[in-house]
């Protein structure tokens, strides 16, 4: 019985204990002297903003990544120089990524049981000891699940469930979920919250890790936040309010000024009336003007990306009107799209934004390449080697040559290359999906300076995000999508980044 | 000075080098070992014996620098030699005049490009696999072809035909001069326009071209179609050099035309490669093969030295990528 430690549960006998870890990579400091520690049996929260370095530490403590000297480690009490993967996950440490990394087409049974699959030597594979091995963590768990059922027909709730199964099967006393209740209902989070406590009156340490910690405050004893690679404070939970904690992730609640301008006289860029596509978004009504940020934020699955993906002519709506600059279009491609004045920053930048191998001057080029082109039907050297350095200058991206490939590039820098081979089409819409994932919080305010730049020079700007404060402090109104609908409007100036969080995440 | 070099890497990538250091090692090697090796009959008979694999590999090229791969190339030049032949002995074989030639080539042409199309439109519009797409598409014009020739050689063209296939002129045989510009125009098109440029970002990732506004579905039939219209013109020469069609002629070249699209320094997965380095590792092939030819071995024993030569080279790849001098530093 793998998991039941049930001579240490209720103790407070360390389970991990980090002190002065720091990270750097190339001229970034991912992690600054950060001291970091659980008990066993303990819910903790370890709490920031995107980039603020909680993927490092997590990576640090699971062996992917190693630290910088000067760092002591300590697991179960045990001092460790340093450790592999395979070391970590012997010790008990499991994390559970918030993409599941599970196997869509293998049924729960073998998901579950899945490290047992593979072994060394090659052997015949045992079905009923497998389903044996899945029933029995399930059984522990208090879980009912079709263990036949291939993973890829449960709902993500479900799959959450097979992935912590897993870790269970491997031994874990200790696991890290990586935003764990990002894509769940109120109800499925209940369930979750359930399981963790039962795994925790086992003596396996949880830590959440999340920016968002409403739903997990009250079973969670303290709360670790940290800012920038630096530790801010380690904070009993009981008391804790999410306004709190996001005073303490961001820092910026006060010295930072909301937008939010009176934009009534400007032209309407942007006219959506009724818009729905079946199964994603039902009657979407919006309006954005020349010079203006909209800020759109909900849940993951609340359809924003779907939305976006129609205003760019990727989809097609079923019902419901677009008009651009007042004349009402359809689009049957995105180049329909593109045509028409409307750019598309992905938020998937590393497979949709960017063609990540080629280089940064095809990058930046690539959607106006009809543009640079000669009547003689040649490519202009000259207007292209222009573009690339225009826009390398205007948006101060940081680059050695322009002939290397964008991957080389930070997440900050890829970011500029993906705007600046969208304002180069000289749009008048521009969606912004998700801009920041993947860059550094240094390099954040400089993309969010370079958007407030061009809504000045009157582009009119569609900003999705899923971090509340991000379109609160950028946008000049906010919509609030959630199952495919707008559920409420809201200007920043006359509401707190409190009362929009709680709101949102209620 | 190094602003030069640099522009000639941008010009010929960084492969053309070690491809050019390996070009005169085996030109100098079998100029020792082999007596007739540096004679003007031998270059001639390279020059004479090169654009047909290299017609079908630049055939081979665009549609590997787009993430595919056209297994079909072969068959497709046999179907449009044939179309030729058809044309040729419909105006009296031997006795068909100028009009006739003209009129058999632009229905060679068409028939490359439209097994091309059809390949590209699949490939495209139904997303199935290109090799999976190409081979179907070789299985298909095989059977054809063998079905409306039985199997047998068409023979029987008029003389003037010699010119194209074995003529000189101003000391240049005339299949390398076709050879030459057709692949400039390959080069022109692939590295000068937006298409080109389009294949290139196909390549590496198709979502994202797409996404960027590249009308993927349109470039890759057009790349197909190219592709396909590449191997009427080496069918054509085919049937001038042979004085003869036969369905089935030139298969031993299809996995040659993959191979020294790779010795070219061609991404396996797509993305990169460059025109020029894949024709200076045609020549390499070439004068590897009538190197050992002079030398008195067996052909299916060259073929089996451009095997072992071209996995010499993988290794060689590999083993360069690792040494620091040779690449750029990290940071």
């Amino acid at each position: 019985m793998p998991m039941v430690m049930s001579a240490h549960s209720g103790s407070t006998t360390s389970a991990l204990r980090l002190k002065n870890v720091s990270k750097r990579f190339g001229g970034v400091q991912a992690l600054d002297a950060l001291d970091f520690d659980v008990s066993q049996g303990e819910v903790h929260c370890l709490a920031g903003e995107n980039g603020c370095g909680k993927s490092t530490l997590i990576k640090i403590v699971t062996g992917v990544y190693e630290p910088d000297a000067g760092a002591e480690m300590e697991y179960f009490g045990e001092p460790v120089t340093h450790i592999t993967p395979t070391q970590a996950r012997r010790r008990g440490i499991a994390v559970i990524w918030q993409d599941l990394a599970l196997f869509p087409e293998m049924s729960v049974a073998e998901n579950i049981a899945f490290d047992s699959l593979v072994g060394s030597r090659l052997r015949r594979v045992d079905h009923s000891a497998l389903a044996q091995t899945a029933g029995d963590v399930l059984d522990k768990l208090d879980l009912q699940l079709d263990l036949t059922a291939p993973l890829n027909s449960l709902p993500i709730a479900k799959r959450q469930m097979v992935a912590i199964a897993r870790a269970l099967v491997g031994e874990a006393r200790m696991i890290f979920m990586d935003e764990p209740t990002a894509s769940l209902t109120q109800a499925e989070t209940d369930s979750l919250l359930t399981i963790v406590r039962t795994l925790s009156a086992q003596g396996v340490a949880i830590v959440f890790v999340s920016h968002r910690l409403a739903e997990v405050l009250d079973i969670a004893r303290r709360v670790t936040v940290i800012k920038d690679g630096q530790l801010v404070g380690v904070y009993p939970a009981q008391g804790m309010t999410q306004s709190r904690l996001t005073t303490l992730m961001t820092g910026q609640s006060l010295k930072h000024q909301v937008r939010s301008r009176d934009l009534s006289n400007a032209p309407v860029v942007l006219n959506v009336q009724g818009l729905t596509r079946e199964a994603e978004f039902t009657d979407v009504s919006l309006q954005i003007r020349a010079g203006e940020v909209l800020g759109l934020t909900g849940l993951i699955g609340a359809g924003r990306t779907e939305l976006a993906h129609v205003l760019f002519g990727m989809r097609q709506p079923s019902q419901g009107v677009i008009e651009l600059n007042g004349k009402p279009v359809t689009f049957s491609s995105n180049r329909d799209a593109m045509q028409a004045g409307v750019a598309y920053v992905s938020e998937d930048r590393l497979s949709l934004g960017l063609i990540q191998p080629q280089s940064i001057a095809a990058n930046i080029v690539l959607p106006i390449l009809s543009r640079l082109t000669h009547r003689s039907g040649l490519l202009s050297r000259q207007l292209t080697a222009e573009t690339v350095k225009h826009w390398i200058n205007e948006l101060t991206i940081k680059v050695g040559d322009s002939d290397d490939a964008v991957s080389t590039l930070s997440g900050g820098n890829q970011q500029r290359v993906v705007l600046s081979k969208w304002l180069s089409t000289e749009p008048r819409l521009l969606i912004l999906d998700s801009p920041t994932v993947g860059v550094d919080v240094g390099a954040r305010a400089g993309v969010f300076d370079i958007v407030q730049r061009l809504a000045d020079q009157g582009l009119a700007i569609l900003l999705i995000s899923d971090e509340v404060s991000e379109v609160y402090f950028n946008a000049d109104r906010i919509l609030h999508m959630g199952n495919g609908q707008i559920i409420q409007a809201y200007s920043p100036a006359d509401t707190t980044i409190d009362a929009l969080e709680s709101c949102i995440y209620a | 000075m190094n602003t030069m070099l640099l522009r000639l890497r941008r010009l010929f990538g960084p492969e053309l080098p070690a491809l050019l250091v390996f070009l005169l090692l085996v030109v100098v090697g079998f100029g020792f070992i082999a007596p007739r090796f540096m004679t003007m009959a031998n270059f001639e008979s390279i020059a004479f014996q090169l654009p047909v694999l290299g017609l079908l590999t630049l055939a081979m090229l665009a549609p590997i620098l787009s993430g595919g791969l056209n297994l079909a190339i072969v068959y497709t030049a046999n179907l449009s030699g044939l179309t030729l032949a058809w044309v040729l002995i419909q105006f009296g074989g031997p006795d068909a005049g100028y009009v006739a030639f003209a009129v058999g080539v632009i229905a060679a042409i068409a028939v490359g490009a439209l097994a091309g199309a059809a390949m590209g439109f699949v490939i495209a519009y139904v997303g199935a696999h290109p090799i999976l797409v190409s081979l179907a598409m070789m299985i298909f014009l095989r059977g054809l072809g063998e079905f409306l020739t039985r199997g047998g050689d068409i023979s029987g063209f008029p003389d003037y035909l010699r010119v194209l296939g074995h003529g000189v002129v101003m000391g240049i045989p005339v299949p390398l001069i076709l050879f030459l510009i057709v692949a400039f125009a390959w080069h022109v098109i692939l590295s000068r326009t937006r298409h080109g440029f389009a294949i290139y970002m196909i390549g590496s990732n198709i979502r994202a071209a797409e996404y960027s506004g590249v009308h993927t579905k349109r470039t890759l039939t057009l790349i197909y179609t190219l592709s396909g219209v590449l191997c009427a013109v080496a069918g054509i020469l085919m049937l001038t050099r042979f004085n003869s069609v036969r369905v089935g002629h030139g298969e031993a070249l299809l996995l040659i035309t993959v191979l020294a699209c790779f010795l070219g320094g061609v991404d396996p997965f797509g993305g990169f490669g460059r025109v020029l380095s894949v024709v200076i590792a045609l020549i390499i092939l070439q004068v590897l093969s009538s190197g050992l030819n002079l030398m008195g071995a067996n052909q299916h024993l060259s073929t089996a030295v451009w095997g072992l030569f071209l996995i010499a080279v993988m290794v060689l790849r590999h083993v360069a990528g690792r040494l620091p001098m040779l690449n750029k530093p990290k940071e």
